[in-house]
């Protein structure tokens, strides 16, 4: 029970602090001192406590776009497991709804960037729908290796999967399919190389341009839900990349929230020293992560041949 | 008593249509009656087919029929899955028309449609409870036939005619198929009776040539994806019930066609579920990729329909391939994704079409491009269409994830168990289209009832009147029904499984013990409770938002043609698919330094219908044009032929050989 309360608590809590972490990263790439580490609490609840401005345009489903995102992301992420400890909530076939409720998210945060009418927010979404459909199957890719593993359709079981029962055997694989998932991580929260989140210019970007016409509160919940989106993503990806685990329970804790945050350096390296793709070179991208997670499956399934 | 409401049910669909035409055409009253009479006969055949379906009682009963010895019906959990959507849609449908063809305004065409519409219903539903094959052809030929009178219900306009007789060339060939597959099974059997074969009376080749034959005749009905050819024309240019019909229920009897044959096959081979599986992997792909390349609303929805039967398949397929290896899970998980998908494609599509037809009824223009903002005007349509939009996309917590749900475990399963290839290869099929599926629908959605309107035709959008309101209602609290409370599903699946397992004798095991439902339910339900809860605490928070213009970088005068189209938000996905799509772009020519307006247009031709047959077929007339040579229209050359045939025929009379032999006897 304490476990699932921490767990909880952690997906409520710690998401901004991997954006701080990012940023604090990449400032120090860049000679800067840059923003405080708990800067994006900052943002987010001096936006929350704001007024909201709506365009004249919209309807009913440019307030649902953030609020189904947060719902769906926030569901989401009582499905996978932290660290060691078991998820709150897991049943077999769990993978398919965790892969859903993003789709969920992905409908209606593009939705309400269309009932904008504005061609901005029209570019975004159309290149977020484009771009999950090849990271979408690089996923199911991903999640089929995993599953193959444990012989188990629960996430909290695949995800173990390679901590509890560790052989050279499945070292390849699980090679392959942490690449294609980082670049999948990548492009799903919309960092460098597939997404810049700190331009302004409109025509370079994907998820920034689907949220122009957001504000106050509602901007507040898509910040917050991008940051609880790449938590889970890249819980998901710890689990396979570091599938260590101490026999002390209450180290665990500590040592996740560390691997995430150095994840997160992970990431703000990557952002820093690398230029972002053309926008025609990323469909390229994402099709060699879906050929990294497929590569991934054909070599098990020789092997175990 | 389950199997006399739903003939009885049926007689008052096929006779719904028949008052009206002793009636004037210049009265409602002809309609009126065949909606009192439909109702009837869907709330009749309902509470038959439920009857039928949870207390799972089959019965038959056997009608004289002098020409071909005995004519049989019987209900079984099968035909009353099946019978459902039927149904219910017949009265929906009939509800609908009300208010979308009213019999004042199509005074040319009003009871021509009534009549066949009930017609087709009743022969659907004949074709479902059929046991014989001469009355299993007999409803499928009134089904075919209506159908066609159905879409040809505009016969003053070009393209409705092209379209129903491309439909009616096809569905023939489809029809032709069937009667060389009774024939065959009579030969093989040696009864027109629908009972399930011995395993060791026939064997493996005849067994290959009846699958062959069905999967071609029922694949035809179904548009399945080489087979599809035929139905995005003739679904976008029949009014909008009338597609939601043909798009939703009458593609489900292939599907019938098929599973109830598959059922009365012996223990297939593995190559039957793994070729199923491939052709439903190839029609969900394309089919959804053809869908996004689209212009027209109801061409969109159309190919949407080869898509879900592409999933439908799959669905098959596997149940198939779990025959063949013996695992009830994979035969359990891959019948109730067919059967469940089956019911929800029926719901989600027909609510589609009726939210399309509703724009179409306002706007009168199926264009997408010329669309949007209709949201404003019409918000009861566009909120059915989201909630179709969202089911079909296979999202929580919508029935349409539910059913994708099956499937899709029963895929992961079959290939983290046995490494069966064709299913491991299946399931980064299956996701892919569903996010292409949800690319499209965006578009759509966006396209049609965002932003703001494209041309003065949504100027004047009105929404539609109530008797269209409440058949999409109905449809869309079932696929809420559905999508939050499965767990009342699995009694009716799990009887409609074991009336497909009557030959074969592979335990039996309960839907419900394969999927965790309850979780599911638990899910969908605590997800729409967050998102109502914060909508609403984020709406109470914000009484009155500040309204402005959205934001347009300054810019001083915006139009709605700055927005972004249907066509730009496709184009990149059209570009990743254009090694199958073949995208035909005309580009304007542009000179000078003040060039004049100018247009470009962008078209996806049929990969089957205007790459394979068009060309195929026009050769075929030049090669046949030699025989014209022949039929000069000049009345001595026509008698010159009767000369020469009389005198061949003679000539057979000729004793050659007692000839032949005289001569030489001398």
């Amino acid at each position: 029970m304490t476990d699932k309360i921490i767990h909880i608590l952690l997906l409520i809590v710690m998401p901004p602090l991997l954006l701080g972490v990012i940023n604090k990263t990449k400032a120090w790439f860049a000679g800067r001192n840059g923003p405080p580490v708990l800067q994006s609490y900052y943002d987010i609840i001096k936006l929350l406590r704001k007024g909201m401005v709506i365009s004249t345009t919209t309807t009913w489903i440019f307030i649902a776009g953030p609020v189904v995102t947060l719902a769906a992301v926030l569901l989401a992420g009582m499905l996978i497991p932290i660290g060691s400890f078991n998820s709150p909530i897991a049943f077999a076939g769990d993978l398919i709804l965790f892969a859903y409720l993003f789709g969920l998210a992905r409908f209606f945060t593009t939705a309400a960037a269309m009932d904008t009418g504005s061609p901005f927010e029209g570019m975004g979404s159309a290149r977020e729908v484009t771009f999950a459909c090849l990271s979408e199957p690089a996923m199911f890719f991903a999640f089929l290796v995993l599953a193959k593993l444990s012989g188990s359709l629960t996430l909290t079981h695949m995800l173990h999967g390679p901590a509890e029962g560790f052989s050279s055997a499945m070292a390849a694989p699980l090679i392959l399919v942490s690449i294609g998932l980082f670049v999948v991580l990548l492009a799903e929260t919309c960092r460098i190389p597939v997404d810049d989140p700190n331009t302004h210019l409109e025509l370079t970007m994907i998820h920034e341009v689907m949220v122009l016409d957001h504000s106050g509160p509602l901007l507040g919940i898509i910040l917050y839900s991008a940051a609880m989106k790449m938590f889970i993503l890249g819980t998901v990806l710890l689990h396979i990349i570091l599938p260590f685990q101490t026999r002390t329970m209450w180290i665990n804790w500590p040592m996740f929230i560390i691997e995430l945050l150095g994840l997160a350096i992970v990431i703000g390296i990557v952002e820093s020293i690398m230029a972002r793709l053309r926008m025609r070179h990323i469909p390229g991208l994402l099709i060699a992560a879906l050929l990294f997670c497929g590569f991934g499956f054909i070599l098990l399934v020789r092997y175990n041949q | 008593m389950s199997l006399a409401l739903i003939i009885i049910a049926i007689s008052f669909a096929a006779a719904s249509g028949l008052p009206g035409l002793f009636l004037s055409r210049r009265t409602v009253w002809g309609q009126r009656i065949a909606l009192f009479m439909m109702s009837i006969s869907t709330i009749l055949g309902l509470a038959g087919a439920f009857l039928a379906l949870v207390v799972d009682q089959s019965r038959t009963l056997i009608f004289p029929w002098p020409a071909m010895g005995n004519s049989i019906v019987g209900i079984d959990s099968l035909s009353a899955f099946f019978l459902v959507p039927v149904l219910l849609m017949g009265g929906l449908g009939s509800i609908y028309g009300l208010g979308y063809w009213p019999q004042l305004q199509h005074i040319r065409n009003g009871r021509k449609l009534q009549l066949f519409w009930g017609l087709l219903v009743a022969g659907m539903s004949l074709l479902v409870i059929s046991r014989h094959a001469m009355a299993f052809l007999f409803g499928w030929e009134v089904m075919a036939l209506a159908a066609f009178f159905l879409v040809t219900t505009e016969d003053h306009m070009n393209e409705s005619r092209r379209a129903g007789w491309i439909y009616i060339i096809s569905t023939h060939i489809g029809t032709l198929t069937l009667f060389a597959l009774f024939a065959f099974w009579r030969w093989a059997t040696g009864s027109y009776d629908l009972k399930p074969i011995a395993s060791d009376a026939i064997s493996l080749t005849v067994m290959n040539v009846l699958f062959f034959l069905s999967l071609l005749g029922f694949g035809l009905k179904a548009g399945m994806m080489p087979f599809h050819f035929w139905l995005p024309g003739a679904h976008a240019s029949a009014p909008s019930h009338v597609s939601a019909m043909l798009s939703g229920i009458v593609l489900k009897m292939g599907i019938y066609g098929l599973v109830r044959f598959l059922s009365l096959m012996p223990e297939p081979p593995y190559l039957w579920g793994s070729l199923i599986l491939v052709l439903g992997g190839i029609s969900g792909l394309l089919g959804v990729v053809f869908a996004i390349a689209q212009h027209d609303l109801k061409r969109l929805l159309a190919y949407h329909s080869v898509e879900n039967i592409g999933i439908i398949l799959m669905g098959l397929g596997l149940a198939t391939l779990g025959r063949s290896a013996d695992r009830p899970e994979w035969i359990v998980l891959g019948m109730a994704g067919c059967l469940l998908h089956t019911w929800n494609h029926s719901l989600f599509k027909s609510l589609l079409f009726l939210s399309a037809g509703s724009v179409v009824h306002s706007v009168h223009t199926r264009n997408i491009d010329s669309l949007g903002g209709l949201a404003k005007a019409m918000p009861w349509t566009a909120a059915m269409f989201v909630v179709g939009a969202v089911a079909i996309c296979g999202l929580p917590p919508l029935n349409g994830f539910v059913s994708e749900l099956f499937v899709y475990i029963g895929l992961l399963g079959a290939g983290i168990t046995d490494g069966s290839l064709v299913a491991v290869i299946i399931v980064p099929v299956l996701a892919m289209i569903g996010a292409l599926a949800l690319a499209c629908f965006v578009k759509v959605y966006s396209a049609v009832f965002l932003g703001t309107g494209r041309t003065d035709a949504v100027a004047h959008a009105h929404e539609s009147p109530i008797s269209m309101q409440i058949p999409m209602l109905i449809l869309a609290a079932c696929c809420v029904a559905i999508g939050l409370a499965p767990v009342l599903l699995p009694p009716m699946l799990d009887n409609a499984i074991s009336s497909c397992m009557i030959g074969s004798d592979v335990p039996a095991i309960s839907i419900g013990t394969v999927v965790p439902l309850k979780a599911v339910s638990f899910m969908s339900v605590l997800l729409v409770v967050l998102v109502i809860s914060m909508a609403a605490f984020v709406r109470l928070r914000n009484r009155f938002p500040r309204c402005v213009g959205t934001w347009d970088c300054g810019y001083a005068c915006p139009t709605s043609r700055i927005q972004y189209t249907a066509s730009s938000f496709a184009q990149m996905i059209v570009a990743m698919f254009r090694w199958v799509l073949h995208p035909h772009m005309h580009w304007p020519h542009i000179e000078g330094l003040f060039p004049k307006p100018v247009k470009m247009h962008s078209h996806v031709d049929d990969i089957i219908l205007d790459r394979v047959i068009m060309p195929a077929s026009g050769k075929f007339e030049k090669w046949f044009g030699w025989f014209r040579r022949f039929q000069q229209g000049m009345t001595q050359q026509y008698l010159l032929y009767i000369l020469i045939t009389v005198i061949l025929m003679m000539s057979t009379m000729i004793p050659f050989k007692e000839f032949i032999t005289r001569l030489f006897a001398r």
